[in-house]
């Protein structure tokens, strides 16, 4: 039985000095210790993983599944492809979670989920069971919903998951011409970050303005207006960027051609030195094995006192997956509160009592406008047991007067700290 | 087990401090609400962090701060905003989880 191979491997685990520092909690026999996989190692995954062992005194074994070995956060990476960080800053491993923590790291891909015998099939053949599973897929991307654009995200970067295609862009960027074009394409909300387009704007504005003054950056958004933060990125568009940046709102995108990179809106054609498509988006398509509806054919709907998915018991789905509770952006920051709701709640019911009935989440996103100065957004959301959602709590919350050189230390030492908070 | 038993005396204390809110007893309600804060200011943030640690800081030293936040008397760049979203009584119990767990 692969539960039993499982704890085999876990408990010999146990016995290595990498598990001395939980020692003293380890007293629960093997044979009764629940066990949770986490699929997905980002900012809800890690976290999820983490807390799950932390808050249970390693009295619940972890399994944390991830194709990638190592961890690139989206956060920061604007400034990667603005050439202000490298990659090497915005990546970390997973190495704290297995040695300080006791989560068992498996660096494979999921290939499915068997909802009946409660099992994930990994890529290679192996299976492993689980008492509760946690999906923290991210987003999957639409490309075919532009005409030419699938199959070449090589020729046309999306960049919004951070790892090679960062690289790639900021290659891109570089390789541009002075007095050459920079297309940048924002699709229909909800997508995921919802102001990290604006800032991608302003940075590579930045980037144009101090090493190819001539170049020009053109912003064309699907939406109708700037989705967030619109006064402090519309203050920059129009002052600082002026000269750079030209913002089309309601400029949904019909097809590309990937070979002349030509960009077809609906009234116009763009010829781009660089073509940046971020894609419609939906939940990662790992929980289409749910066998659930999604919102809007995308998004997993989820209780938010479990984070469990309606419909899929047992099954807790977190971060940009989810169908968001009223104003719930879909940020880092978000799936790192949400995995913490989702655990203390795992650890109630596994142990037969009633998850906390009360909770809160907190979210702030920070984003640059330039080299130095920053500017958030923030907001707390409680859970309302009427309306059996999270509602952001009214006079709390809000946005920076301007953006403002102070935020920028905050905004990197938030980078730090929340992924001390999930990895560490 | 030391944590073990400082949580659990923490819930007594929640439980009987807060008998009007059931969820301060144990199912973790005052941990939870904490875990709010450490996405910033993480349990190892590093000491020249801007974000500090907040556990093991005095009770009475965290609400001050956190009231002061709330009223604008203290600057704040975004702590003035997060701080109204949480109740007096909320405050209470992050404030007297950090000062437990230092």
């Amino acid at each position: 039985m692969n539960r039993r191979k499982f704890l085999k491997a876990f408990s010999l685990a146990a016995s290595t000095p990498a598990w001395s520092g939980l020692a003293g909690c380890a007293a629960t026999p093997a044979h009764g210790t629940p066990h949770v996989i986490v699929i997905g190692g980002g900012f809800g995954g890690a976290t999820a993983a983490k807390y799950l062992r932390m808050w249970s005194e390693g009295r619940i074994a972890v399994t944390l599944i991830e194709r990638e070995a190592h961890f690139v956060s989206c956060p920061i990476s604007n400034l990667v492809i603005a050439g202000l960080k490298n990659m090497a800053d915005i990546t970390a491993d997973y190495d704290k979670l297995s040695k300080r923590w006791g989560v068992r790291v498996v660096i494979r891909e999921a290939i499915s989920i068997d909802m009946d015998k409660r099992r994930v099939h990994l890529a290679g053949g192996e299976r492993l069971g689980f008492d509760r599973i946690v999906l923290s897929p991210g987003v999957d991307f639409m490309p075919e919903q532009v005409e030419g654009l699938a199959g070449n995200a090589e020729r046309i970067p999306h960049a919004w998951k951070a790892g090679p295609q960062t690289k790639l862009l900021r290659r891109q960027l570089e390789a541009m011409p002075d007095g050459g074009v920079f297309a940048l394409h924002i699709p229909k909300t909800p997508y995921r970050c919802p102001p990290g387009p604006y800032e991608r704007a302003c940075v590579v504005a930045h980037y144009l303005r101090t090493h190819k003054p001539r170049a020009k950056l053109l912003v064309l958004d699907s939406n109708s207006e700037i989705q967030s933060k619109k006064a402090l990125f519309a203050h920059a568009f129009d002052g600082l960027y002026r000269k750079i940046i030209e913002y089309r709102p309601d400029s949904t995108l019909v097809s590309v051609d990937a070979k002349g990179l030509r960009a077809e809106l609906e009234f116009d054609t763009i010829r781009g030195d660089v073509l940046n498509v971020i894609p419609p988006m939906r939940a990662g398509r790992l929980v289409d094995a749910l066998g659930i509806e999604l919102v809007n054919g995308r998004w997993v709907d989820v209780d938010w006192l479990t984070m469990e998915a309606r419909g899929a018991p047992g099954v807790h789905v977190l971060g940009d997956a989810t169908f968001p509770a009223p104003t719930m952006p879909k940020s880092g920051h978000i799936a790192n509160q949400q995995a913490k709701l989702a655990a203390a709640a795992i650890i109630e019911l596994l142990a037969g009592r009633t998850p906390d009935s009360a909770p809160m989440l907190i979210n702030t996103c920070y984003s640059f406008v330039d080299d130095r100065n920053v500017a958030h957004i923030s907001s707390v959301h409680r859970y309302d047991a009427g309306e059996k959602t999270f509602l952001p709590v009214a006079g709390a919350g809000g946005l920076s007067a301007a953006a403002n050189e102070a935020e920028g230390r905050y905004a990197l030492a938030w980078a730090q700290n929340i992924r001390t908070d999930m990895l560490d | 087990m030391t944590g073990q038993f400082t949580l659990a005396a923490l819930c007594l204390l929640a439980a009987a401090a807060h008998a009007s809110t059931p969820d301060a007893a144990c199912t973790g309600h005052a941990r939870n609400l904490a875990a709010n804060c450490t996405t910033c200011h993480a349990a190892d943030s590093h000491d020249a962090s801007p974000l500090p640690r907040l556990a093991g800081q005095t009770k009475a030293e965290l609400l001050q701060k956190l009231h002061a936040f709330r009223t604008g008397e203290r600057a704040a760049t975004v702590m003035h905003q997060i701080a109204r979203g949480y109740t007096e009584e909320q405050l209470e119990l992050i404030a007297t989880y950090f000062a437990a767990h230092p």
